[in-house]
């Protein structure tokens, strides 16, 4: 895992916490690992967020959410968006995988796991209604850009698998 | 202003940003809800990956007037200059994803190089988005085997996509003046050496499809001088209306 790159200072980590990723509410923006940076210089609080996909539309409401979150802590934000190093699953915390789960979607398996099940091939992706892996990709493209659509053949329930993305 | 910077990172972005346009327009019309999501889902990462180099091209215009929205709505047509491929129609869902496979296996074979590029800007926008192409690959790829090696009819369809689009091609690898420039300043990707990379990957996939690969050697060209097919005002009407109706209008 890839933590040397995020530096957020402690003391900022309570609000920041607070904020929600608008597509997932139940998750914080902090599991889902796009904030890379928060410092304080001056009063001025510089955060460094970064976009699961390209064309994530959350971005822009993230950036703004993180600045009314802070504006209520009675602190200036700014926010800076950086590409690189390129966002990876992997970035998605313990608890923040197990948020997904328990709303519905199906966490990321490792890249290998991940081909095979997209391709199809094998039956790994856990239901995350009933448990099974009885499943089958229905869709390679889901709800959102870092989704895939999937259904269970036990319980029938269709349900969204994030996508590995290294 | 470093003018054959700019120009190269248009030449790139007009690419993803026409595709882009092409495949937005199935939304709600996708043959299938599934190739529906998917198609406009392609079309996202590409449009956000276009804001990223129009972003860039804006600071390297100097000029504070240019931003990634005059870019993409305020230019006239021989401005832009993107390939005549991506801008070819959705004559069927066929056409679609030739047209996608065509350009996917180009646009992975060369982000993968620009991640080398000495330009750190166009090396983030590169690792960012060549996840992303892998994907749309793999996606293009997939559905040219299953409609290559399906039904009669869907094999006549997908051969006659691959027939019509396969003039289109040769484009890909064409430098202008400004590629050139960059391709010996080392922040360029020199596209000759990819050529043959190119037509291996789409063939594998093609003979598996049960394809015939064209043999024709006449290729159309222009897009990147700006000399388009009659498609492109029709898209650029489509495209722009909005900006030209109500100026400077925002929502």
């Amino acid at each position: 895992m890839n933590l040397t790159t995020q530096h957020i200072e402690s003391h900022l980590l309570p609000v920041l916490e607070g904020v929600s990723d608008p597509e997932i509410p139940v998750l914080s923006i902090m599991d889902m690992g796009v904030v890379r940076e928060a410092i304080e210089i001056d009063g001025v609080v510089k955060v460094k967020i970064t976009p699961t996909y390209s064309g994530c539309p959350a971005m822009d409401v993230i950036g703004d959410d993180i600045v009314s979150a802070f504006a209520k802590a009675g602190k200036t934000a700014k926010i800076q968006l950086v590409l690189s190093p390129a966002w990876t699953t992997d970035w998605i915390t313990p608890r923040g995988r197990k948020a997904l789960e328990d709303y519905g979607i199906a966490a990321p398996l490792s890249p290998e796991a991940d081909k095979e099940a997209l391709l199809g091939n094998k039956k790994i992706v856990k239901c995350t209604n009933c448990g099974s892996t009885e499943t089958h990709l229905v869709s390679q493209f889901g709800s959102t850009a870092c989704k895939a659509l999937f259904k269970c053949d036990v319980c029938q329930e269709p349900f969204d698998y994030f996508k590995c993305l290294k | 202003m470093n003018n054959n910077l700019y120009n190269y990172i248009i030449g790139i972005a007009d690419n993803s940003l026409i595709l882009g346009q092409r495949l937005g327009e199935l939304c709600g019309h996708g043959p299938s809800l599934e190739t529906d999501i998917a198609c406009t889902n392609i079309s996202l990462d590409l449009f956000g990956q276009v804001r990223s180099y129009f972003q860039y091209a804006a600071q390297v215009s100097g000029d504070e007037k240019t931003t990634e929205d005059t870019l993409a709505f305020l230019r006239i047509e021989r401005e832009y200059k993107n390939v005549l491929l991506v801008e070819q129609p959705n004559t069927d869902f066929g056409y679609t994803i030739v047209r996608q496979f065509l350009f996917d296996a180009y646009h992975l074979l060369f982000l993968r190089e620009l991640e080398n590029s000495k330009d750190q800007t166009l090396v983030a926008i590169a690792k960012k988005s060549v996840k992303e192409v892998s994907y749309h690959w793999r996606f293009s790829s997939d559905w040219v085997r299953r409609l290559g090696d399906g039904t009669t009819e869907s094999h006549g369809r997908v051969q006659e996509a691959v027939t019509d689009l396969w003039m289109y091609t040769d484009e890909l690898f064409h430098q202008t003046d400004a590629d050139q420039a960059m391709i010996a300043t080392g922040v360029g990707v020199n596209t000759s050496a990819l050529k043959e990379r190119y037509y291996q990957m789409i063939t594998e996939v093609l003979e598996e499809a049960t394809l015939e690969v064209p043999e024709s050697k006449y290729w159309h060209k222009g897009g990147k001088q700006g000399i388009h097919s009659e498609h492109m005002g029709y898209i650029l009407s489509d495209m722009q209306y909005m900006q030209r109706t109500y100026p400077n209008m925002e929502w």
